[in-house]
């Protein structure tokens, strides 16, 4: 009779570690501590939670708590080339849905979700600051705007590897 | 000290600098509602977010409506807490909830104890005029809590006591917006987590989110068959709650009319887990004895400050908080662990009884006690010493049940012979209690000497974390410490861990002002003079024992003749002793 246990390679056990040691394992840098390591990692599993409030010395559910509560945090791992569409009011005006419908249809998944090969991923998100460019989308932080549904074909194509 | 002055519904009032509206409208005797809000004053336990707004008043001058629970009275200040205004608006905070809440009251386990039907009816609830999605989780298990969480109306005084108060964090809010909800991390099973079951999530929920795994059923089932002998154990902090269950004021000391109902449920024997917890004194005292004898002689090994171990939710916090620390704790069963131990060992043999077909039964006040039930290393060939654990509100729910008039029903005696006990035993229902018990048993064996005065004045009292020195002539004077919830056992925990614990013995309860506040018991809802007569009433059943020291219960001394020899013997320690496991998450790392 022990406890439940949590598997994890120590790679990515040490890099948590580091993560949270450099903000010197201050609970108050949650918020931080969870940024930095999904820069990391892509997202945020279970196993790589538990390591943070192991490191934070908090219980796993302030940590839960926080990565269900803002959008920006994710448990799914994205792709290799994380598109992310704009949907703010600017953007979706402008036709931004049209731009996520015609990437859904070519890609063949919905957002949240990752295509079977891992390359590509989709998440939807509230502005980008570039109203100007709307509808606006991003691939790994690379900005598209003024963007029609036709372009997104060409767009995918650049990243054909 | 500086006071204010403000009108409150038409009627001045003056009251201390940093007054709640709540508070100081309650001191005029206007009750306006509350949901979130919660306190048990002198005990620890509180909630304040001020987020249900069930309790919204009018502050002349202002845009908003503002929560009573959390606005400071300001010089002046002209309040409305029936203005249409506020009445309207806090009709509808209800209305909204009641549109996302199942509305199955009749099958609620909280059905009439619950605040947010009572708040209902008083507000004269007859429609919910908003219809739309409702939130559907399944009903999770574990041995001792299920969690309804479509019942969950966010007030999170669940999450404040298991953060705040224990310093577990097994539940918490999750999610945003609609989903929200109080669960558990990641979904997980409450026996995946670090809960320690010790329930107080159960006594704080106002709607039936959380309940207690019900074996009313079970007990029934037992008692109608043929093939098998029932007996059950009474804990020492049911006597002085069960009575609230029936309409007695709180405090009430109902140990004959409870040995009656048991009777008259059906139970074939019907003992006292007071006996039991005389005989964990002999054990537990006896352990401190030697252990303070080789510590004083020097010995580095020896593991001081001994601990108690009665409290199945501390047991689990220090098996899973500080599994590194488990040697300091008593290796003693509790109360329960050591009946449940002699009666399908010592008394299914007597009676001719085999074990499998001697069902066994406690009545706690504990929902943690359930759990331990379960515990593999509590069994003999998967066979456990107590087949299961009913909390004081199961019983009184049996006794309704049975159609038994509780407060007319004349009182009887405990079956013999595991149902004598003393007034050391009773006060195990309290905090400091265990502690006085040993004291008075420990001191006179370590002197010799009959004690002159047996009350122990100094290791009582409701608040969390208490110290004292007792002086044993010729000996030493021992360093004792109480503590009650897991915050401030932590405290103590910390010190061994830096190797600087000043005390020798310890008491460790995990519920506020002991068992008498477990979370099996009847509900308070925050009303701490409950809690408080219920403290006084142990103390009275205490004076009122012609024993008070356990070493002097004959049914505690012919025991060791007849079965177990000495405290600490070799039967004993198979019998009425236990070990500790290390049930700290783990992390794996692969290479």
């Amino acid at each position: 009779m022990c406890g439940s246990k949590v598997n994890i390679s120590e790679a990515n056990y040490l890099k948590i570690k580091e993560i949270c040691a450099s903000f010197n394992n201050n609970p108050g840098d949650l918020i931080n501590v969870l940024h930095k390591t999904q820069d990391h990692f892509g997202y945020l599993p279970v196993e790589v939670q538990k390591v943070v409030a192991e490191c934070l010395g908090i219980p796993a559910t302030r940590v839960y708590g926080v990565v269900s509560f803002y959008s920006f945090f994710t448990m799914k791992p994205k792709g290799k080339y994380a598109i992310s569409v704009c949907l703010g009011t600017a953007c979706y005006v402008k036709g931004g849905e049209k731009i996520l419908d015609a990437l859904k249809s070519e890609l063949k998944i919905s957002e949240g979700e990752v295509t079977p090969d891992g390359k590509f991923s989709i998440d939807v998100l509230r502005c980008v600051g570039a109203c100007g460019l709307a509808p606006v989308m991003t691939i790994n932080g690379k900005t598209y705007g003024r963007l029609v549904p036709e372009d997104v074909k060409g767009i995918l194509a650049e990243y054909a590897d | 000290m500086d006071t204010i002055k403000l009108t409150i519904d038409n009627r001045t009032v003056e009251v201390p600098k940093g007054t709640t509206i709540l508070k100081a409208a309650a001191q005029m005797g206007i009750k306006i509602p509350t949901l979130c809000n919660f306190e048990l004053e002198g005990l620890a336990l509180k909630n304040h977010p001020g987020g249900c707004r069930v309790c919204v008043v009018e502050v002349a001058g202002r845009r908003n409506l503002a929560p009573a629970c959390i606005t400071e009275c300001m010089p002046d200040m002209v309040v409305k807490t029936n203005s249409l205004r506020a009445v309207n608006a806090r009709r509808t905070v209800l209305e909204l909830m009641l549109s996302d809440h199942p509305n199955d009251c009749l099958q609620c386990p909280k059905s009439g104890k619950c605040e947010l039907q009572a708040l209902a009816a008083d507000m004269g609830i007859r429609d919910i005029p908003y219809k739309g999605e409702q939130s559907h989780y399944p009903i999770t298990l574990s041995p001792s809590i299920v969690r309804d969480e479509s019942k969950c109306i966010m007030c999170r005084r669940c999450e404040a006591v298991c953060h705040e108060y224990q310093t577990v964090g097994a539940i918490g809010a999750v999610d945003r917006g609609f989903p929200a909800v109080v669960s558990t991390a990641f979904g997980e099973d409450l026996i995946d987590t670090n809960c320690i079951f010790c329930g107080q999530c159960i006594a704080v929920c106002p709607v039936g989110a959380l309940s207690e795994v019900d074996h009313t059923a079970r007990i029934l089932r037992d008692i109608a068959n043929p093939d098998v002998k029932t007996c059950v154990q009474v804990a020492p902090a049911v006597r002085v709650a069960l009575g609230e269950e029936f309409g007695m004021p709180a405090g009430s000391i109902v140990t004959g009319k409870i040995a009656a109902a048991l009777k008259a449920i059906g139970f074939d024997y019907v003992f006292d887990t007071d006996w039991s917890a005389d005989l964990t004194i002999m054990e537990e005292g006896t352990e401190f004895i030697q252990r303070i004898k080789a510590y004083l002689a020097g010995d580095k090994n020896v593991k001081i400050p001994l601990m108690t171990s009665c409290c199945p939710a501390w047991v689990n916090f220090y098996e899973k908080f500080y599994p590194e620390l488990r040697e300091y704790p008593s290796t003693a069963k509790s109360p329960q662990g050591m009946f449940g131990a002699t009666v399908k060992s010592y008394f299914a043999e007597k009676i001719g009884v085999a074990r499998e077909n001697l069902v066994s039964v406690s009545v706690m006040p504990c929902v943690a006690k359930k759990y331990e039930c379960e515990r593999e290393e509590l069994k003999v060939n998967g066979n456990p010493d107590v087949d299961y654990s009913i909390t004081t509100r199961e019983l009184a729910r049996l006794i309704k049940i049975c159609n038994i008039d509780f407060t007319t029903l004349p009182e009887a005696k405990f079956d013999s012979p595991l149902g004598e006990s003393t007034g050391a035993a009773v006060i195990f229902g309290v905090t400091g209690g265990v502690m006085e018990a040993a004291l008075r048993t420990a001191v006179e064996v370590l002197t010799g000497k009959t004690l002159p005065k047996i009350d122990f004045e100094e290791v009582r009292g409701l608040e969390g974390l208490r110290e004292a020195t007792v002086s044993v002539p010729g000996v030493a004077d021992v360093k004792v410490a109480v503590a009650y919830g897991m915050k401030n056992a932590r405290v103590i925990m910390e010190q061994i861990k830096a190797g600087n614990c000043p005390y020798h013995f310890v008491e460790v309860m995990a519920c506020p002002g002991g068992c008498i506040d477990g979370a099996g018991q009847p509900y308070h809802h925050g009303d701490a003079s409950i809690v408080k007569a219920r403290y006084a009433a142990i103390y009275k059943a205490d004076r009122e024992m012609p024993l008070r020291k356990s070493h002097e219960n004959p049914e505690i001394i012919s025991i060791y003749k007849e079965f177990y020899g000495e405290p600490c013997s070799e039967k004993s320690h198979h019998l009425l002793h236990t070990h500790y496991f290390d049930k700290k998450i783990k992390f794996d790392i692969e290479k």
